[in-house]
């Protein structure tokens, strides 16, 4: 297959040609933040977390296709203030309380809020009134804390590739639902798929909560991101994972 | 014309309260009250939430005490996962007990040193500039270092079972999340001076020595101030031994009588019962069969010496027996002689705790136990101020659908208005001036009970509180605040 070169942040890169951004960079050592990408499966580019400027334009990493020649910025000022504003306004559009979470610490949501310094949301907090569904056997989903990846909708299938989740409503409405009859008899390592495909603490496995101590978490020790750069890891402002 | 007297805030304790005190025409007092003015709501809000949550939902009541409320619920709802109190993992119960007595020695530690010892030290009545913290930390250095090292060594205790100092997660329902590592043992063990065991039992010793030696040259204060009986309430090991962790209710009136005993922790609901008055945000829990004029009672170190029969550590029981000789074996219903059954408190945990760490326990075994499932559960605990209520019903998917919190200083409500009440009697009644000692006398008999008021309400906001004193016609003539 044809390679291509081009360069992020000015450093020279080479990838197969139509890799996505988001991939080809993780092959060349960078990290591009996301929320709602997963590698290896088909992108919706729903967070913006994962902007860069290609060519001086803005685009998602992970829905654009690298190209011969691309010059990409990503680990810029101006790129920065952008993710770390997104990932506030994803953190004030719904009610999301880490201290008591029993995904702290294991937050990709969380993790990229202590990467990107962010001490409070600077938009106001919607508090949006949500419901926990218990309808699964193994599960609860929390929608209070749903970012509408579409992880789950995208992954958690049936044999028969039907999907457990979909999106419901429309706009600021939006929702993911789960279908009923399909939730009753979801087998458990379905559910427990569904847990770890989740960025964030809204599908969770039920009475399982807390078992991983503080300081054993996946963030605890290192920063979301530092498994793909070469480089030590980055802490762009604060503190990292105290939490 | 009656004035009214406001002390608000209401200093060194942890909450935010204030005292009216209204005097009639002859300036006696006609009614004193402690009135909390925060409200929280942490019983309706964890409504809905699934079960296992609460340990780590409801212990942001409090930065203080976080580990009762942790290990209470924890208790709790280890009964709905039909584990029940007495059926942990040894690991599971022992790690816990560990983070308990931490927890107990280091609040212990911050009441004594930071927030009380003043008072003692320079006297209630002495110059409100060096009547605090800094103060002692002037004048008594080696003490204050003494009592942040105490503390920290607490923390650390906390830090090493449920994972941080403050609103950890070790406790699950059904046991722990962790074993103590090798390392963190021997640190405890034998770590540099002065953080270890051996170095906080010998300054435990030593506290208890300065709070008798204090008294040697201070009975009458010490004996008088805010001396009145009551009924104190705790809860007990099967034995009869001082139980901090777990064990059955029960109750003594003021002789020594037993009103309550081996009463099972699931049914402390049939004994006890919760008053709401108007003019505050906390309960007034009494005895049932006492009925609310006379089954007010007291929880916390000086209800515990009084119901306990003796304490199962050595050095703690021969200050126990001390203590106890000084009543001739009765109930002990002097105010201040809750700081003596408090350091004496500290001695036992510093000795639980010295027992614990040297049990291979804690560094390996089975963490979670397993049983069949109830939709509810009790879990009562002595916190560091008394007696910790937590109760919890779930529906079938598992979120809960009733919380019930009797804080300890909420049982403790009663007895703190009548120790304010007894102490405007004595030094206001009849005075042509109310003086800033007088209303700091009335402060010292509440951080007695070492009150952590923003818990007590389930609140919200800050904490400290203030005096007020208003006239007969109900006029604003004097306030003090920190």
């Amino acid at each position: 297959m044809e390679r291509v070169k081009f360069q992020i942040d000015n450093k020279d890169c080479e990838a197969l040609y139509g890799q996505m951004l988001v991939d080809a960079a993780r092959d060349n050592g960078v990290y591009i933040p996301t929320l709602c990408n997963m590698q290896d499966v088909k992108p919706c580019g729903s967070c913006r977390v994962c902007t860069v400027k290609v060519n001086g334009r803005y685009a998602t990493a992970c829905t654009t296709p690298v190209a011969c020649g691309m010059e990409i910025e990503s680990d810029t000022e101006e790129i920065h203030e952008i993710r770390k504003a997104l990932i506030e306004l994803i953190f004030a559009e719904g009610n999301h309380y880490c201290p008591t979470c029993e995904m702290s610490g294991n937050c990709e949501l969380q993790a990229l809020g202590y990467r990107f310094g962010m001490m409070v949301s600077r938009f106001p907090y919607q508090f949006p009134q949500r419901e926990i569904n218990t309808d699964c056997q193994h599960l609860i989903i929390d929608y209070n804390r749903c970012i509408r990846c579409k992880r789950c909708i995208r992954t958690i299938k049936d044999k028969k590739g039907k999907s457990y989740f979909a999106f419901i409503n429309r706009g600021d409405k939006l929702e993911v639902t789960m279908d009923k009859e399909m939730a009753k008899t979801m087998p458990l390592k379905v559910a427990e798929l569904a847990m770890e495909n989740c960025p964030v603490g809204a599908i969770l496995l039920k009475e399982t909560a807390y078992r991983v101590p503080i300081g054993e978490r996946r963030f605890d020790k290192k920063c979301i991101g530092s498994e793909i750069e070469e480089t030590d890891v980055k802490v762009f402002m604060g503190e990292l994972n105290n939490e | 014309m009656t004035k009214k007297i406001t002390i608000e805030p209401v200093t060194r304790v942890e909450g935010h309260g204030k005292v009216t005190i209204h005097l009639d025409e002859n300036n006696n007092v006609a009614q004193s009250r402690l009135h909390i003015v925060e409200f929280r709501g942490f019983e309706r809000f964890v409504q809905g939430r699934p079960y296992w949550e609460a340990p780590v939902l409801v212990q942001r009541l409090c930065g203080i005490c976080p580990v009762s409320h942790h290990l209470a619920a924890a208790k709790a709802l280890d009964v709905i996962v039909g584990v029940g109190p007495n059926n942990l993992t040894p690991t599971g119960e022992k790690m816990r007990r560990l983070m308990h007595y931490g927890q107990v020695f280091q609040s212990h530690s911050l009441h004594f040193f930071h927030l009380a010892a003043a008072d003692l030290l320079f006297g209630y009545d002495a110059d409100p500039a060096i009547r605090n913290v800094v103060g002692i930390i002037n004048q008594f250095p080696d003490l204050a270092v003494q009592g942040v090292m105490m503390r920290k060594f607490g923390q650390e205790i906390i830090r090493a079972t449920a994972g941080k100092k403050i609103h950890g997660t070790g406790a699950i329902p059904g046991g722990i999340n962790k074993h103590l590592s090798i390392e963190e043992r021997d640190s405890f063990l034998h770590g540099a001076d002065p953080l270890n065991i051996d170095k906080m039992i010998s300054w435990s010793v030593d506290a208890v020595q300065l709070f008798k030696d204090y008294h040697a040259q201070h009975a009458d204060f010490i004996d008088n101030f805010a001396h009145f009986p009551s009924n104190h309430l705790s809860i007990v090991r099967e034995d009869g031994a001082l139980d901090l962790y777990n064990g059955l209710l029960r109750c003594v009136d003021s002789e020594g009588n037993i009103v309550l005993d081996k009463i099972d922790n699931q049914h402390y609901h049939h004994y006890i019962e919760e008053e709401v008055k108007s003019w505050s945000y906390m309960k007034f829990p009494y005895i049932k069969s006492l009925g609310k004029e006379k089954g007010w009672y007291r929880v916390g170190p000086l209800a515990r010496l009084n119901t306990c029969d003796f304490i199962p550590t050595p050095l703690a029981q021969k200050e126990f027996e001390i203590y106890k000789a000084y009543t001739n074996g009765k109930p002990n219903n002097m105010c201040m002689h809750t700081h003596w059954a408090r350091l004496i408190e500290i001695l036992h945990c510093a000795e639980m705790m010295k027992d614990l760490l040297n049990d291979p326990d804690l560094l390996k075994g089975e963490l979670l136990a397993k049983g069949v499932k109830t939709n509810e559960g009790v879990g009562i605990i002595e916190a560091p101020r008394g007696t910790l209520f937590h109760h919890y019903a779930i529906n079938e998917d598992d979120t809960i659908k009733m919380a019930n919190l009797i804080v300890s200083t909420t049982n403790n409500n009663e007895p703190m208005n009548r120790s304010v009440n007894f102490v405007a009697n004595k030094m206001m009644n009849g005075q042509k001036e109310i003086t800033e000692a007088m209303m700091n006398a009335v402060e010292v008999s509440i951080r007695a009970y070492d009150p952590c008021l923003s818990c007590a309400t389930h609140a919200l906001g800050k904490m400290p509180l203030e005096v007020k004193l208003f006239d007969f016609d109900g006029n604003l003539l004097d306030l003090v605040k920190s």
